[in-house]
């Protein structure tokens, strides 16, 4: 995890561009392309389970650029997943327009309140645009917010942590009141249909996935991008010795404002993506412990190596996938054991298992 | 080094041309009038215990001072009033004629020109030598020039020129952390000259190293003052006397002597505090 | 006895007694023997108005399903012999003939009205002082003549103040004005809701009529109004802030053992909540355990459930300090994520064990109940109790990091830990009991909440964002802050719940405190120390 390490080797690029071909071109061709009863068909429910742990992935990324490399631990980056995911679920619920089940010109939960117009903070919300631009700003502003009174003050470690954990609490108890006008309970889900297309046609989803996996794709350069720069390197450094870095004449606070805004922006645009492929959006969603298990991906893929968290998303999801149907009593015994022997056994993750195995067999110092 | 003139007839590093009027810069170091820094009437306590009691001290432009004082005299705490790391219950702190010390932040009091070196070395023990130098070197420290910050060759070279000067050259590429102590030492004084800064505020700079560097960091303070103004913390007598124009002693947080090692050193007061009533 | 020889013989005896005793007019009676319940009802309130051994013999009766009638004429019954309800004189066996008077519950209601009000009269204090409190309560106006009666003899003060309020919630709606003044002026000292409406109704106006029609006792009524609502509002008041109190003691419960944990160890540990659970399902055990095999002792299950608790808790922690948590000190982040990670396998051992439902956890006898300090507010044992226990856990924790070695220890090991072990002190044994102690404490903490919420595998997260605001709002490691701040938040908790309901007073109380973080990041009662970081 020093900044002595490559980002990344010329092996990970070409596995990178090899898994990249293989996800966003050859699966929609399979899914498309191919008859159903091929034994080559991709099924629907694969494309949406791998689109959704893309969004995940997407997620554990933006986890690692405030975790491994600003030794900021977010437990409430759930919140702004959500908030990505409500500001673009709102378009959606628009787009529903008469064809609830109650044939009214406001959502469904709407006419259950017996609200006859749209709250204020509804407005506009039915042109793709300015959800989208809702999409950025929501999370982007609360985290620009909290971010700028929590650094400012100096709240950093646990203290930061177990704050974040108010946070998303709180927001979660906010939203699942009814009045509060996001649906309450049961959140926002029976979309229809995105930009004029059906939601649930297969090109619409393919559409959808491929557009995850190009953001994916993007917010891996990004960050690349952002940790290999100088600002990377100052950011490492607050993460190891802070107050050494104000003394190199660095303002801490807006180094770590810009990172963990544009993280939270990052989870907002992955909750966006996430929503129509899963075709549902509720409170839970900002629970603590959903929040805390994206700290678990990025620690299972190791901190402070950008594929590491990637890695860590795809696998404890589908882990989670596979084990949550077949031994449903057992998923969270894993979960729990996976926190314990990951920060005992593994502090560098996988990616730091992997290096040490090819150091060992190298040999070399590097 | 090339000391480049500003427009306002000031040079870089805060020798003024008197007599010719001037404007004053906000937020730049004007020493143009006397002394660099400039405490007066300084109270710090924590929870009734007063770590400086009035203190009031000047520093000189391009003197070399030595502050000496027993444990809990208050040297480091005087040094965090003036870095902004504490605030101080009272009294006015200044840097130059302008800068109000107790109104700026850390970062800021770096930026305006003062270098601090801490008791323990500090460096970035993940980063290598050169990026630690890299990251202290005086640029614009803004996000957003970080982050399309490229390094040019004049950079390279004063980075490579530091190197050379603290004989880290060989260790360019090594991370920090696996240097020695002293080594870190020199890494964290070549750290601070990167900087530029017009003040430089070194805290037991030579604990822990070989007589040879200690020897060498004195050669070094010795050719930095006259173009910096320097306060070094010492409790290594025999480094001080190597290098020590004027001595300031503190204690129980305020100033008990000033001047030559030797007045000091035969001072009543001085030799009771240090040998016990 | 042939049923015509009783009957002659009855009305020879009705004959002879109406002249002797006109205490109780047969005339009335009778209509007691008809099947109209709204001239039963007339009757009661008759005869409960003319107080006499009579009546209340009648009453009586009546109440115990002992009245009978026997063509027209009421017989009260006692074992198998009769005794003429208006005379009270022995009429021999009871006949055949006579058929039980049917008693329905709003007569029933009646009667036992009547029938308390006569108990005004017992040469016993309590009795009467209790009668006195009912007819307060519950002011019938055929009572009235009795509430007279008994007020000329009554010499207890407290009685006869009631007795008072019980008359003047009558005269109320007295046609007199003098009386109405003089009631209206008494009722300022009522808490009778019923009361309150019916002073209330007197200064309505109705096309242009004050339904009070002298402005004498308008004025009166007024005045009487705001002293009861004042009175209302102050019992309110203290009702609220009796369960902020509660919420603050149990929010004080949950938070000690992370005070200790957290605050004196500096040791994150989110499977806290879990340890509350495992202290409440040792109470469900010990309950068990009761029922099966002690079930006369039912009711003291609790104080036997209390050091299984704390040990069951304690055992929980220090098998995690020694596996786990021992392995990561120096390095919280990683400390939270791995008691993150026990807290799960916890919940989970719980669901496979118990089930994923909630346990019924029964409240002992002495724990149920309350105090009701006016009407509708009432103050309930089992918070009461946990509140007084919440204090003594807080005396009992104090006392051990004071007073003990093992507190002598864990401060010096906190302080200093390689100087600690340089003098001898057994830093990791200590870790491993200090570690137990705040995990046993929070053991303690389960039982109290199995007594007054919901015993499930999910109880401990409710708890675990609470507990820690708690302590970051008291000041890390300040025992007197985390009481504060317990209680403090539960006052504010509760008052801002009464204003604003219960979820916008949660997140109000979030957002605060992470707000005073700002102000104040370490705590309300931090120490300033010279080098922070």
């Amino acid at each position: 995890m020093t900044t002595t390490y490559r980002y990344f080797s010329k092996s990970v690029w070409l596995a990178m561009g090899l898994l990249a071909i293989g996800l966003l071109v050859v699966l929609p061709i399979l899914h498309l392309g191919v008859d159903k009863h091929s034994s080559l068909y991709v099924s629907s429910y694969a494309i949406t389970l791998i689109g959704k742990i893309m969004c995940y992935a997407i997620l554990a990324l933006a986890m690692d650029l405030v975790w491994g490399y600003a030794g900021i631990l977010s437990l409430g980056h759930g919140v702004f997943f959500a908030l990505g995911g409500y500001a673009f679920g709102m378009y959606l619920m628009r787009g529903i327009g008469a064809d609830g089940v109650y044939h009214a010109n406001v959502p469904d939960f709407m006419v259950f309140l017996d609200w006859k117009t749209l709250p204020w903070f509804w407005h506009g919300t039915e042109h793709f645009a300015y959800s989208l631009l809702l999409v950025v700003l929501v999370p982007g502003l609360l985290a620009l917010m909290f971010g700028f009174f929590a650094f400012r003050s100096r709240i950093k470690g646990v203290y930061l942590s177990i704050i974040t954990q108010a946070l998303t609490f709180a927001a979660m108890l906010l939203f699942f009141r009814n009045e509060t006008g996001f649906g309450g309970n049961n959140g926002f889900t029976d979309f229809k249909r995105v930009l004029g297309y059906s939601i649930t046609a297969p090109e619409t989803r393919v559409a959808i996935y491929m557009l995850t996996g190009l953001v994916l794709l993007g917010a891996l350069l990004l960050g690349r991008y952002i940790v290999t720069s100088k600002y990377g390197r100052v950011l490492a450094a607050i993460r190891d010795a802070e107050s050494r870095v104000m003394f190199c004449g660095y303002n801490p606070v807006s180094y770590k404002l810009f990172i963990w805004t544009l993280s939270a922006v990052l989870s907002g645009i992955a909750g966006a993506l996430y929503v129509p492929q899963v075709g549902i959006i509720n409170p839970s969603e900002m629970s603590p412990a959903n929040s805390i298990e994206i700290a678990i991906w990025t620690a299972v893929g190791g901190r402070a190596t950008l594929i590491g968290p990637i890695l860590g998303a795809v696998l404890v999801n589908a882990a989670k996938s596979y084990l949550t149907v077949s031994f449903p009593d057992y998923w969270l015994f894993f979960l729990g054991a996976l926190f314990i022997v990951v920060t005992l056994y593994l502090p560098h993750g996988l990616m730091g298992l992997l290096s040490a195995l090819r150091r060992k067999i190298t040999g070399g110092w590097k | 080094m090339n000391t480049p003139v500003t427009e306002n007839n000031e040079t870089q590093d805060g020798g003024a041309l008197t007599g010719l009027a001037h404007f004053v810069q906000p937020g730049e170091l004007d020493a143009s009038h006397g002394p660099v820094l400039y405490l007066d009437d300084i109270t710090v306590s924590f929870d009734g215990f007063r770590a400086l009691n009035q203190l009031s001290l000047t520093i000189d432009n391009g003197e070399l001072r030595c502050i000496i004082g027993p444990n809990g005299a208050g040297k480091t705490t005087m040094m965090d009033v003036i870095t902004g790391k504490t605030r101080a219950d009272s009294g006015t702190a200044f840097f130059g004629q302008t800068l109000d010390l107790t109104k700026m932040n850390e970062a800021k009091i770096v930026q305006s020109g003062i270098g601090r070196k801490f008791q323990k070395p500090t460096v970035f023990e993940q980063h290598s030598v050169f990026e630690n130098l890299e990251l202290a070197m005086q640029a614009d420290r803004s996000v957003w020039a970080t982050l399309f910050a490229r390094l040019d060759s004049e950079s390279r070279d004063r980075i490579a020129d530091t190197l050379k000067l603290i004989r880290l050259q060989d260790s360019a590429d090594r991370p920090a952390g696996l240097l020695s102590h002293g080594q870190k030492q020199w890494l964290e004084i070549g750290m601070l000259l990167i900087q530029r800064p017009k003040l430089l505020l070194l805290d037991e700079p030579v604990a822990g190293m070989t007589d040879e560097e200690t020897d060498r960091t004195a050669e070094l303070f010795l050719s930095l003052a006259g173009k910096h103004s320097l306060m070094v913390v010492e409790h290594d007598m025999a480094f001080v006397a190597q290098i020590a124009k004027k001595v300031t002693v503190l204690h129980e947080g305020s100033v008990l002597a000033e001047g030559s090692l030797d007045q000091v050193q035969n001072n009543k007061r001085v030799i009771e505090v240090y040998l016990g009533r | 006895m042939t049923r015509s020889a009783i009957y002659l013989c009855c009305i020879v005896l009705a004959l002879l007694s109406l002249p002797a005793r006109a205490a109780l007019d047969a005339g009335q009676l009778s209509k007691l023997a008809a099947d109209d319940n709204d001239a039963k009802v007339a009757v009661v309130k008759y005869l409960a108005s003319h107080p006499s051994p009579e009546a209340e013999a009648v009453l009586t009766a009546m109440d115990n399903d002992a009245l009978y009638q026997n063509q027209g004429r009421l017989l009260i019954v006692r074992g198998d012999q009769a005794i003429d309800a208006a005379t009270l004189q022995a009429l021999g066996p009871v006949p055949d003939s006579a058929e039980s008077i049917i008693v329905n519950n709003r007569l029933r209601g009646a009667v036992q009205g009547a029938l308390s009000a006569f108990k005004l009269f017992s040469s016993d204090l309590a009795t009467r002082l209790k009668a006195a409190r009912d007819v307060k309560q519950d002011p019938r106006p055929e009572q009235l003549p009795l509430i007279q009666q008994a007020l000329a003899k009554e010499t207890n003060a407290e009685i006869h103040q009631d007795l008072l309020l019980a008359q003047a919630s009558i005269q109320i709606s007295s046609s007199n004005e003098a009386e109405r003044l003089a009631a209206v002026k008494i009722l300022g000292a009522t808490n009778n809701p019923e009361v309150r409406t019916k002073l209330a109704d007197m200064l309505i106006q109705n096309n242009g009529q004050y339904n009070e029609a002298s402005p004498v006792v308008r004025a009166a009524a007024q005045q009487a109004l705001k002293s009861i609502d004042l009175r209302i509002s102050l019992a309110r008041a203290a009702a609220s802030l009796f369960s902020g109190l509660s919420l603050g003691s149990v929010l004080l419960l949950a938070a000690l053992g992370l005070a200790i944990t957290y605050g004196v160890m500096g040791v994150i540990n989110m499977a806290h909540g879990e340890l509350l659970m495992v202290g409440a399902y040792a109470t469900y055990f010990v309950q068990g355990w009761f029922k099966t095999h002690l079930p006369q002792h039912f009711d003291w299950y609790v104080l036997a459930a209390l050091p299984i608790a704390f040990l069951a808790a304690a055992g929980v922690g220090m098998v995690m300090e020694r596996l786990v948590i021992r392995r990561l000190y120096g390095r919280p982040l990683e400390t939270l994520l791995a008691t993150w990670g026990i807290s799960l396998i916890l919940i989970q051992l719980a669901r496979v064990s118990f089930g994923a439902q909630n346990v019924d956890v029964a409240n002992p006898s002495w724990l149920s109940g309350g105090i009701e300090i006016i009407q509708d507010v009432v103050l309930p044992w089992n918070r009461i109790i946990i509140l007084g226990f919440s204090m003594a856990v807080l005396v009992f924790m104090s006392f051990l990091l004071s007073r003990t070695r093992l507190g002598l220890f864990m401060r010096a090991v906190t302080q200093n830990r390689a100087m600690a072990g340089a003098l001898g002190v057994p830093t990791g044994t200590v870790d491993t009991l200090a570690f137990g102690l705040g995990a046993g404490i929070a053991g303690l903490g389960g039982v109290a909440l199995s007594q007054i919420s919901n015993v499930g595998p999910d109880m401990g997260q409710g708890y675990i964002v609470d507990s820690f605001m708690v302590v970051v709002l008291g000041g890390v490691g300040q025992i007197a802050g985390t009481v504060y701040a317990a209680l403090g938040l539960g006052i504010v908790n509760k008052l801002l719940e009464s204003w604003s309901g219960a979820v916008i007073a949660k997140i109000v109380v979030l957002v605060f405190i992470i707000l005073f973080i700002q102000k104040r990041p370490q705590g309300l009662f931090a120490l300033k120390g010279r080098s922070v970081d």
